[in-house]
């Protein structure tokens, strides 16, 4: 198993890539309009590359953004960004059982770059997570995030209105795109998909949570309440 | 650069960070109780289901447009679509869409 993890890097960084390519095209709307508010808010072009090269999480960005202009406090602002992206720690710790390296060094340098998009990727992925593999994957939607950001506040607009628009669907899209595969081989995820969904509509609709807090809250519920299903129902079987 | 936002930069980026990292640190080399390994498999399935509803129907103030979206993309996944052709297409559709429409 070791040296199947290890084998081949550079195959495994190429393959990062090319699963990163759908992440970088959703990215590249979503980063233009980053730049384009940033400008907007007065952020210089040097604090909008800074913030997307260092922060490199989008919901979390855009609400500074809004916060920012109505002359919030940077601790207010700082808090909401942790409460927004606690998220994340849920997904490094599934991440964590899939993912080996008997070198920890590069696990938290790339831990840096697990977003929604770059872990759902490699979550569903077949084989073993490699750090090649995870190298790959980032580097495209960094480059894409980053860039992306900066031209968006360089250029002052965004892609024309109805490319804008057709293309908020992109990273949406992607998602369905790496679910269906494994609903169609298991009932399982099915249920999984559908109760986490239910779970977060409902949080979303009542607005009884933030939107940080509804998704960790939503995927939770759902992946214990279907575990545990499982539990009792292999235990009535024998 | 004003200060300001640097230091709102770097705290920003701190708190990201860390929960991303955590876990990679805290358990290490550990091997979790089984139920808790069984509910961290299950994750990557329940958060995809999280991440994309409601989210995929607020895209545009037009629900039919993300739910059009939502169509095409489950349906060229379902017919064995690669991820890139699931993402190209769905905004292929949705751009003839907000052309007629």
């Amino acid at each position: 198993m070791a040296e199947l993890a290890v084998g081949k890097p550079s195959g495994e960084y190429r393959k990062g890539v090319q699963s990163g390519i759908s992440i970088a095209i959703g990215y590249a709307p979503i980063a233009l309009t980053f730049g384009l508010l940033a400008k907007a808010t007065g952020l210089s072009i040097g604090e909008t590359a800074l913030m997307s090269l260092l922060v490199f999480a989008g919901a979390a960005q855009y609400i500074s953004l809004s916060l920012l202009s109505l002359g919030t406090g940077i601790f207010e602002i700082v808090l909401t960004t942790f409460i927004v992206n606690i998220r994340h720690f849920l997904m490094s710790t599934s991440l964590n059982e899939t993912w080996d390296d008997e070198q920890a060094a590069n696990k938290v340098i790339l831990s840096f770059g697990i977003t929604d998009e770059t872990f759902s990727v490699a979550a569903v992925r077949e084989e073993k997570v490699t750090s090649g593999y995870m190298l790959g994957l980032i580097s495209v939607s960094y480059a894409s995030w980053v860039i992306c950001s900066g031209l968006g506040h360089l250029i002052g607009a965004s892609l024309p209105q109805t490319l804008q628009e057709s293309m908020s669907v992109a990273l949406y899209a992607m998602f369905v795109g790496l679910l269906v595969p494994s609903m169609k081989k298991s009932a399982k995820v099915v249920f999984l998909a559908a109760l986490a969904a239910c779970f977060n509509t409902i949080f979303t609709l009542t607005d009884t949570l933030s939107t940080g807090w509804a998704i960790v809250l939503a995927t939770l519920l759902s992946a214990v309440i279907v575990e545990w299903i499982e539990n009792v129902k292999n235990r009535h079987r024998g | 650069m004003s200060s300001h936002i640097v230091w709102m930069i770097v705290g920003m980026a701190a708190v990201t960070y860390i929960p991303r990292l955590l876990p990679f640190v805290l358990f290490k080399g550990k091997e979790l109780p089984g139920f808790v390994q069984g509910i961290l498999k299950n994750v990557p399935y329940a958060t995809l289901g999280a991440l994309i509803f409601p989210g995929i129907l607020f895209i545009n103030e037009d629900i039919w447009f993300g739910l059009l979206g939502a169509a095409a993309a489950f349906l060229a996944a379902f017919l064995g679509a690669n991820v890139i052709v699931v993402v190209l297409g769905s905004i292929a559709v949705l751009s003839v869409y907000s052309f007629l429409f």
